[in-house]
């Protein structure tokens, strides 16, 4: 397609960001303080509903005149439900609140907003560089990202159209429709952006590879069935920003030819569903969608398909089975989908970061882009930093920052003065790095390089009670359910792989087992045809390699180094700490394992125990008297003492 | 496996005739057609598959076969207070499968099962997006983060407590009109 004359285009959309910028500024000039709370599915599990009718209800108590605006997820998870005040009136500049309970809305609108205290203990910082406070910048959780993605994630309404085109939202469309699809894709290939579903592919080249195809009627689809279970950096940019992806696909649309595009989102995330739809409906209203787009003659349908929750649908080809309704299962490439794919038409699929990826570099330009990150892998990497670590969250980092940052300096290191054990980098189908590899640079060819993969973004710090077997039988027992059943290897073989390793940690171990672990993990990557059955015996492979003390234990000492594995702990309560008379532990204990001694200390009734480790948390810590021990013949016996006579006969 | 449709089930039913009608008969609607149905009635029960396979000019067990392979379809009614336990890598880390025996345990039924009286259902979810608050468990639409297993107890009584009060206020009115 050539380019069009776009004077045209030109001027209808800047008659629509007059409009962005006049509402903007109605908003902005509106009297009265703001309130911004962070409403995606994170905010409101963590109770921002409450918060948000809290703050509704002491407005209008009180008669005090202020807005309440929704914006999505800023990625700060530690900090839910968060709200930003922007109180002008009180002469402190906007203040971020973290952990805003209803009671605290109550609270902060009677002694902020109507008294101009901004209660100095509750903060978390300023928003903005001032004299008076803080500014949130200054923390290493602030100031060490580099949002290009989620740039205007947490500070827009997304459900407001006219607020992404005032942040300079769909000037890259504009941009676009003024060149050729040619030079958009030189544009893309000079920025060197690699896919982020994983795989690391060079975006510029998949889009070329499509324009270049012959046939009509191509599609684009957004890949957001996101299935790791511990990455949601997709949810929240599908629920903070979703025109940004939108704009993105436009622009893959109009660069490749395509006329018809798909967002493939899973349908345990209605809220990012309603969002996309509500995104797709403002666009077109305004012309950025469907016939004629700007003016121009160039025509593009977004439609959204809810995957329904097969892991396995992450897999482009899978994914498409899935949308011509059919079980989701992975085919041989080639020919690949930009040939022939839904359909059997041409098909570009991209992950949903991509596309988010693409308006910042049409506007900035690809060496602007190639700056940020390393060499090979230009651009930033969206995290989800969650186990145990003090600030857990979404984390957008530079390519080549070493994983100590990401874990130590921004997301603060592990709590409760514990050891760092492992970090588990790409979920199912990645590994777990012990700390020498802490130093290692994060971008798509180190982390391969050192057996992990950059996968989906899931991140999970473990410290030293965490155990590995145990890990490594989760991640296994996710992939053999989701396994499609296509691959002998695949199928069985992870049967077998996860029974060793339930066999490990339930202390049935054999002298055998570890060898052959290794064995037959090897034989499913080889014998695989997806990345699922190809990466599925990844976490058992690096677990073996970097942590084989913590296997010999469980399969020789029948032990559990990290205190996790429940068949091989137990706990048993320490009678010269115990005190007297304490009754904590028996009021939390589920099963009612804790019995009284004669000398009214407490003993553990091991065939009633489930091994919760509640009795633990509920000892005070002045006695701290409650034991964990592995394996668990290490535990001393005490004796149940008969039931004591007047129970019997009270009950 | 094949339950018996209640009264108002039939009803739900008869509304999801007419909608399928209005679907087109390509293999692509298959699943946003199995979708709608599980939307209305909460589960597939057996006959709406084969109303589909019909409407589809397809096998059953085809609809079957899809049906099956996708998480997100069941085909028993849930519970009227589904307990959905995360089961993601952060609620694993946090011991989220102890929660899960707990609920087990309190309820007396095993995960992907509902209570004999219909009240409750357990379910195990793959990460509801809420890490930070590890381990989380769901019952019916409210997110409880920070579980622990001494908190199932008082959220499975603090259910029935409710229900309790709603059935007495019920009463009350009823006894007062």
């Amino acid at each position: 397609m050539n380019p069009v004359n776009n004077t045209s285009s030109d001027q209808i959309f800047s008659a629509i960001q007059e409009e962005a910028a006049k509402r903007r500024k109605a908003n902005e000039e509106a009297p009265g303080c703001k309130i911004h709370i962070g409403m995606a599915t994170c905010g409101i599990a963590s109770g921002a509903l409450e918060t948000k009718a809290a703050f509704e209800d002491a407005l209008s108590q009180r008669g005090i005149e202020a807005r309440i605006h929704t914006v999505g997820c800023i990625g700060h998870c530690y900090a839910e439900p968060y709200v930003i005040i922007d109180h002008p009136e009180s002469g402190f500049p906007p203040i971020f609140y973290p952990d805003v309970t209803a009671g605290k809305a109550k609270m902060l609108t009677k002694l902020f907003l109507e008294e101009g205290d901004p209660r100095l203990e509750h903060i978390l910082g300023a928003t903005e560089e001032n004299e008076m406070i803080p500014s949130v910048m200054e923390f290493p959780r602030f100031n060490l990202e580099k949002r290009v993605v989620m740039e205007k994630c947490g500070r827009i309404d997304p459900e407001d159209i006219y607020e992404y085109i005032a942040e300079g939202g769909y000037t890259a469309l504009v941009n676009c429709l003024r060149r050729t699809p040619a030079e958009i894709i030189e544009e893309i290939q000079n920025s060197g952006l690699r896919g982020r579903g994983g795989a690391g592919f060079s975006t510029g080249r998949k889009w070329e590879l499509a324009r270049q195809t012959q046939q009509k009627d191509k599609f684009v689809i957004c890949n957001a069935d996101e299935g790791d279970p511990g990455a949601y950096m997709d949810r929240t940019l599908l629920e903070s920003n979703p025109h940004q992806i939108i704009e993105g696909m436009i622009i893959c649309a109009y660069a490749t030819g395509a006329r018809q595009a798909l967002v493939y989102v899973r349908a345990e995330y209605p809220l990012a569903v309603k969002i996309v739809h509500t995104a797709i409906e403002q666009a077109k209203s305004l012309g950025l969608l469907g016939k004629g787009i700007l003016g121009t003659a160039f025509d593009l349908e977004i439609e959204i398909f809810e995957g329904s929750g097969a892991f396995v649908c992450g897999e482009e080809t899978a994914l498409i089975r899935s949308i011509e309704g059919y079980r989701g299962m992975p085919r041989h490439r080639p020919p690949y989908p930009v040939e022939k794919g839904l359909w059997e038409k041409p098909t570009i699929i991209n992950n949903v970061k991509t596309l988010a990826s693409v308006p910042p570099i049409i506007e900035n330009g690809a060496a602007w882009y190639r700056e940020i990150g390393t060499e090979n892998s230009p651009g930033t990497a969206i995290f989800s930093v969650v186990g145990n670590v003090t600030h857990p969250g979404l984390v957008e980092i530079p390519m080549g920052v070493s994983l100590r940052t990401l874990i130590f300096d921004i997301c603060g290191g592990i709590p409760n003065k514990k050891a760092f054990k492992a970090v588990q980098i790409g979920g199912p189908s990645g590994g777990c790095l012990p700390e020498k590899f802490l130093d290692t640079p994060i971008d798509f060819d180190s982390l391969t390089a050192a057996g992990a993969m950059m996968g989906s973004g899931g991140m999970v710090v473990m410290d030293e009670d965490n155990c590995l077997v145990d890990v490594s039988r989760y991640f296994l027992d996710f992939t053999q359910k989701e396994s499609c059943g296509k691959c002998t290897f695949c199928r069985i073989g992870s049967y077998h792989l996860l029974d060793t390793l339930e066999r490990l940690t339930k202390g049935e171990g054999r002298e055998t087992d570890l060898d052959q672990l290794q064995q037959l993990s090897e034989d499913i990557k080889n014998g695989s045809l997806c990345g699922l059955g190809k990466t599925a015996p990844n976490p058992v492979l690096t677990s073996l390699r970097y942590f084989k003390e913590d296997y010999i234990a469980h399969a020789e000492e029948k032990r559990c180094p990290g205190l996790t594995c429940r068949a091989l702990i137990a706990f048993y309560i320490d009678l010269d700490k115990c005190a007297r008379g304490c009754d904590a532990c028996v009021g939390v204990c589920p099963t009612e394992a804790i019995f009284t001694t004669s000398n009214r200390k407490k003993g553990v009734d091991q065939s009633l125990c489930v091994k919760c480790g509640e009795c633990v948390v509920a000892c005070p810590p002045e006695y701290d008297a409650v034991e964990k021990v592995s394996p668990p013949g290490l535990a001393p016996i005490i004796e149940r003492p008969p039931e004591p006579l007047a129970k019997k006969i009270v009950s | 496996m094949i339950a018996d449709l209640s009264a108002d089930e039939e009803k739900i039913l008869n509304d999801v005739k007419i909608r399928l009608a209005k679907y087109g008969k390509e293999r692509g609607q298959l699943i946003p057609i199995l979708q709608m149905i599980q939307d209305k009635l909460a589960y597939l029960p057996h006959i709406t598959m084969e109303m589909v396979a019909q409407h589809l000019d397809i096998p059953p067990s085809e609809v079957f076969g899809v049906a099956t392979f996708y998480n997100q379809f069941r085909f028993n009614p849930p519970g009227r207070n589904p307990v959905k336990v995360c089961l993601g890598t952060a609620c694993h880390v946090r011991g989220g499968d102890i929660i899960l025996e707990n609920f087990e345990r309190k309820l007396e039924i095993k995960e992907g099962e509902t209570t004999s009286d219909k009240e409750f259902s357990i379910e195990r979810v793959a990460c509801v997006g809420c890490c930070a608050l590890a381990p989380v468990t769901l019952i019916g639409e409210t997110v409880h983060g920070n579980m622990a297993p001494s908190k199932v107890e008082g959220l499975v009584m603090r259910v029935q407590i409710e229900k309790e009060m709603k059935e007495r206020e019920k009463q009350k009115n009823e006894s007062g009109q």
